[in-house]
């Protein structure tokens, strides 16, 4: 009988040898006449397992974790096949804390399905919420989505369905679904890991958009450092459209809806909403000006809804169980759950979706396992290049979009990147700078001048002559800050201020 | 290891890219489509292709040269054999990604935007790989490689440079 294995199809598996590993395996099955099936699943999201090579058995998966091609011959004398004990067993997976400790919603399929398969999606209820969708008023989309209290997961936290409520209260012969897939903060990955491991689910939450707001057409626009991400979504595009859930008539509903992918081409300020757009019609990704806000004028000057990939990829587990359900997660106004990464110097790096409210100790002890190195944790940043760095005397912070922010940082995108006690928080503030002005879009003087006589300042604080001087230029900093904070036309030099300030604030000895 | 066998380009014609782009005459804002696909057939981006873009997209030559050169992946020089990119962004900064950098530096004997004598290895930086738990990271051409050092390196472009001897 032919015994079904799962290795994934994913950017981390495939940077730590899963294709030539695949390669291997079904060699040497070959040589052994033991009949296989390879399935390409997406990566579970524990980053630090992979490759993880996964067998069928009666109770669950069983896992055999960092796989290489040097260990093929002993996982089939252990006969893996059949679940044999081997010294890289990690035993069934659902059953591993890492795991069981989630509450996933939003990355519920990921890594349990052949990526694009339209028929293993909806075996795991993949296309309930769409159809569901497509039997109610566009009104009743938005409430739904209302209910749920999803806020946008790209790092402003907006309510989806006001946003919705908004484009669908325009009049306009053409309007659009646009997807932010330009996922460039540092520490962040889980954009990736939904668009390798579960594409179809943005595929169907961008059509549950476009159904609510009256948008005919989606562009999916993805950032060009993902290769093998494209080549997974496009597969997933035309799978749907194949199976009739994407064209001119979605469902049988006689409703129309499309997606294309578009790709950038390495520029971090198309992450911002007008740049992207800009960048989407072709043009250099500087910002716009705000108002008109893009949900009136947005792509081609037409009602636009911009959203990130996890906000649009948790819309049909919201659609399929309920706004109700999704907001019994999570507490205050951070309601349902939110997929962290950890990364950096981190033991146990992966992705951990959880209701709101964990503190960052939860996640960076409990899951991720301590540093990577075993040095003691000295510095976190949360949120991506824009992000606050915190001193592990913040570890108990709660996790949620209002406590965070209490506590200086933000939450961004959900990316968690620790340092070890060899980090210096000058370098870190320098680079926040320098990065900020190899990045900026140029448009406004504050982000584009302001980072570079940042640089420059920092530069003198660690080599003043003495602490007069260096308090002299620590307020010029904090000077310079309050100008890009106040002044800049976005984000990028809006918050650049932040990781500087906080790594001044609680690093204060790193800047001699 | 992963094995990367080096990409072939086109010699850069005239013609040749007018044909390449064709395809993205009526659709709306695809410049930078269009610029992909010549950089994926030529390898970079040619000037002498900058006129023919501004006809199809009804632009200026100088609009054209704004977005060719607001965005980082276009190159306007033939690349090496390989480009290498290596993540400069704080999950690798914090996984040593400064020290592999220079080591990388020293290895290649080129600095970022620069190929190696020998023609067969083009350095870059790039912020950001999305392999954040498995740092640190480079690219090459399309493929990344995690949990990278100065070793794995040196024996990572050794297999490079002697796939590129094979496939001439």
């Amino acid at each position: 009988m032919t015994r079904r294995l799962y290795i994934p199809r994913e950017t981390t598996a495939s940077s730590l040898g899963a294709e030539a590993l695949v390669t291997a395996i079904a060699a040497e099955a070959a040589t052994r006449k033991i009949k296989i099936e390879i399935v390409r699943n997406g990566s579970r999201g524990a980053c630090f397992m992979e490759p993880l090579v996964e067998v069928d058995s009666n109770d669950g998966r069983l896992g055999y974790s960092q796989i290489s091609i040097d260990d093929v011959a002993s996982l089939f004398d252990a006969d893996f096949i059949n679940g044999g004990k081997h010294p890289k067993s990690v035993g069934l997976v659902d059953e591993l804390t890492w795991f069981k400790n989630q509450e996933r919603l939003t990355f519920a399929r990921c890594g349990l399905i052949s990526a694009t398969s339209v028929s293993e999606y909806e075996q795991l209820g993949g296309f309930v919420g769409l159809k569901k969708a497509i039997a109610m008023q566009s009104a009743d989309i938005i409430q739904e989505v209302l209910t749920s209290g999803l806020r946008g997961r790209g790092g402003a936290g907006f309510p989806t369905g006001i946003k919705w409520q908004t484009v669908a209260g325009a009049e306009a012969e053409q309007k659009y679904i646009v997807c932010n897939a330009d996922e460039g903060d540092s520490g962040t990955y889980s954009d990736r890991l939904i668009m390798e491991g579960d594409p179809l689910s943005l595929v169907e939450g961008m059509t549950i958009a476009g159904l609510a707001v009256g948008a005919t057409m989606g562009y999916i626009y993805l950032r060009s450092e993902y290769p093998l991400t494209r080549i997974i979504l496009q597969e997933a595009i035309d799978n749907a459209k194949t199976a009739g859930y994407l064209g001119n008539d979605v469902c049988g509903s006689g409703k129309a809806f499309d997606l294309e992918i578009r790709m950038g081409a390495g520029a971090y300020i198309c992450g911002e909403e007008t740049s992207l757009l800009e960048s989407l019609e072709g043009k250099r990704g500087q910002i716009r000006f705000k108002p008109p806000l893009p949900a009136l004028k947005g792509l081609f000057g037409k009602p636009t809804v911009v959203n990130n990939v996890i906000s649009l990829a948790t819309i049909p587990v919201i659609m399929e169980k309920g706004g109700k359900h999704y907001a019994g997660f999570g507490r205050g106004r951070s309601l349902g759950t939110m997929p962290f990464q950890i990364g950096g110097n981190i033991k146990f790096g992966g992705l951990v979706e959880k209701a709101f409210g964990l503190t960052l100790r939860q996640l960076i002890e409990d899951f991720g396992g301590g540093t990577y190195s075993g040095k003691p944790v000295r510095a976190i940043q949360v949120g991506g290049p824009l992000g606050a760095y915190f001193p592990a005397e913040l570890l108990d912070t709660p996790l949620d979009y209002e406590d965070f922010a209490k506590a200086g940082g933000m939450l961004g995108h959900g990316g968690v990147v620790v340092f070890d006690e060899t980090v210096n928080l000058a370098k870190m503030a320098r680079f926040s700078m320098e990065f900020c002005a190899v990045e900026s879009c140029g448009k406004c003087t504050p982000c584009r001048i302001g980072s570079v006589r940042g640089m420059e300042t920092i530069d003198k604080i660690v080599a003043a002559k003495d602490e007069k001087d260096r308090e002299a230029q620590i307020s010029v900093l904090t000077d310079l800050c309050e100008t890009m904070e106040s002044a800049s036309l976005c984000a990028m030099g809006g918050l650049t201020p932040v990781p500087v300030m906080s790594a001044v604030k609680h690093f204060r000895g790193d800047f001699q | 290891m992963q094995s990367v066998t080096p990409r072939k380009f086109a010699d850069f014609s005239l013609a040749a890219a007018s044909e390449a782009v064709e395809e993205f005459r009526a659709q709306p804002g695809a410049l930078i489509n269009a610029l992909h696909k010549l950089q994926d057939t030529f390898g970079y981006v040619d000037e002498a292709a900058m006129t023919m873009l501004g006809k199809l997209f009804n632009l200026s030559r100088a609009e054209v040269h704004g977005v060719t050169s607001f965005y980082h992946d276009f190159r306007r020089t033939p690349p090496g054999r390989y480009t290498i990119k290596v993540c400069q962004a704080e999950a690798c900064q914090a996984m040593g990604s400064e020290a592999l950098t220079d080591s990388i530096k020293e290895a290649l004997g080129c600095d970022f935007h620069e190929t190696s004598k020998d023609g067969l290895f083009t350095l870059e930086p790039v912020y950001c790989l999305g392999n954040c738990a498995c740092s640190p990271n480079i690219m090459v051409d399309e493929q990344v490689f995690a949990r990278v050092s100065s070793d794995t390196f040196k024996k990572l472009s050794a297999s490079l440079a002697s796939n590129a001897a094979e496939v001439k």
